[in-house]
């Protein structure tokens, strides 16, 4: 039950780029296509999910045992930019057209502070190994679902007729914050 | 070579290449910790203390680093300066520790600080690359302020913890929560924007 509590408040309540402002540059940047919002937040979540796990592994295995912990960011950070790159080498060989969709945004995803940020935060919170995967796609699926919102509302947005300085980021803001008001209706859901 | 004195050099961080206002950069931590002024200054200063100690050792060793794994040396540079910082807060304030919590660490990834090697320091002399990154820094740090004085007089009416508002201030819970971050950055870039066209139009 408290698992799927987990599931559910990490995609709803705690939603990474609604609640704790991450992943803000690709959810500003490429979110103007639903399809490509959806191909990047599926990689996100992929990432996510992998990362979790790994990190998991790293931070009870090495990190705790021989007291390392204060070699938590450095350790992190690498293993992430190193899982980016082993996705990316691995889409490209299995599947060419997903890898020229995700183009450029792949290798952003090592920039991308919410991977950074899930890690911390898994064992920052003492997560076993369930719950940190869980807790992994969860938060996946709800930058995917964020992103794939901020997509649908952009394409309708270019035929509205904005201020010519709100144009740009400053819209975009103005339709998260409004969206993060809508996803703080969720927060009573789960006590 | 170098086109710009030290002084336009400086000074570009404030305004025509702030990267808040101007480059979007770094939008995580600036939308995150500006619920109250303390926590935007320490985080302005945490992430100043992380950029300007990075582009000193990055324009130093710059001729050391080969290019193909350059990316993973600043990371690990920059990572080095994170935990330094972050252990730093934790030992000497531990209540600012405990409210920016895990933003701390995340400066590792804020983009202006691997955007400021990649572009500047890698490039360019160990003296310039320091007052780019003091330069960035301000501008940066004054972003950050502007914001979280906003959010902070709005929801809860005080500045620095001082009151400011007089006993009729009902505060407006929503500028400390999550849609308040995004809707204050949504129209101060716009007028910063507004701002640069006036300035642009009357050229």
């Amino acid at each position: 039950m408290e698992i799927i509590a987990l599931f559910f408040s990490a995609i709803l309540i705690n939603n990474f780029v609604l609640h704790y402002f991450l992943g803000i540059c690709p959810f500003l940047g490429v979110s103007k296509k639903i399809d490509s919002a959806l191909s990047m937040g599926l990689a996100v979540t992929f990432v996510m999910s992998i990362t979790a796990a790994v990190s998991w592994a790293i931070n009870h295995w090495i990190l705790i045992p021989y007291q390392l912990d204060y070699l938590q960011i450095v350790s992190f950070i690498l293993v992430i930019a190193s899982l980016v790159q082993l996705v990316e080498m691995f889409i490209r060989k299995i599947s060419p057209p997903l890898y020229q969709a995700l183009g450029i945004y792949l290798p952003l995803i090592t920039t991308n502070c919410a991977i950074f940020f899930l890690a911390l935060m898994a064992a920052l919170k003492n997560y076993n190994f369930i719950e940190t995967v869980i807790f992994g796609i969860g938060s996946g699926l709800g930058f995917t679902l964020a992103i794939i919102l901020m997509a649908g509302i952009r394409e309708q947005l270019d035929l509205a007729d904005v201020p010519e300085a709100l144009k740009g980021a400053g819209i975009s803001l103005i339709v998260a914050g409004i969206m993060a008001l809508a996803f703080l209706g969720f927060s009573g859901m789960i006590k | 070579m170098p086109t710009k004195s030290i002084g336009e050099e400086f000074l570009k961080g404030f305004w025509k290449e702030n990267p808040i206002f101007r480059q979007l950069l770094g939008m995580c931590p600036t939308l995150a910790v500006t619920n109250a002024m303390i926590n935007g200054l320490a985080m302005g200063l945490a992430t100043a203390f992380v950029l300007i100690f990075s582009s000193l050792v990055v324009s130093s060793i710059k001729k050391l680093i080969p290019s193909q794994v350059r990316i993973a040396t600043y990371i690990v540079i920059i990572a080095t300066f994170v935990t330094i910082a972050d252990r730093f807060l934790a030992a000497f304030f531990p209540p600012i520790s405990k409210n920016l919590g895990p933003y701390v660490p995340l400066i590792v990834v804020n983009c202006i600080i691997l955007g400021r090697q990649e572009a500047f320091s890698s490039k360019n002399t160990v003296g310039r690359s320091l007052i780019d990154a003091f330069g960035m820094s301000l501008g940066f740090i004054l972003g950050l302020l502007i914001l979280s004085a906003i959010r902070e007089i709005l929801g809860f009416g005080t500045f620095f913890g001082f009151q400011v508002m007089g006993q009729w201030f009902k505060p407006w819970i929503i500028m400390i929560l999550p849609p308040g971050a995004f809707i204050t950055l949504g129209i101060l870039l716009a007028l910063a924007l507004q701002i640069e066209r006036k300035t642009k139009a009357r050229r």
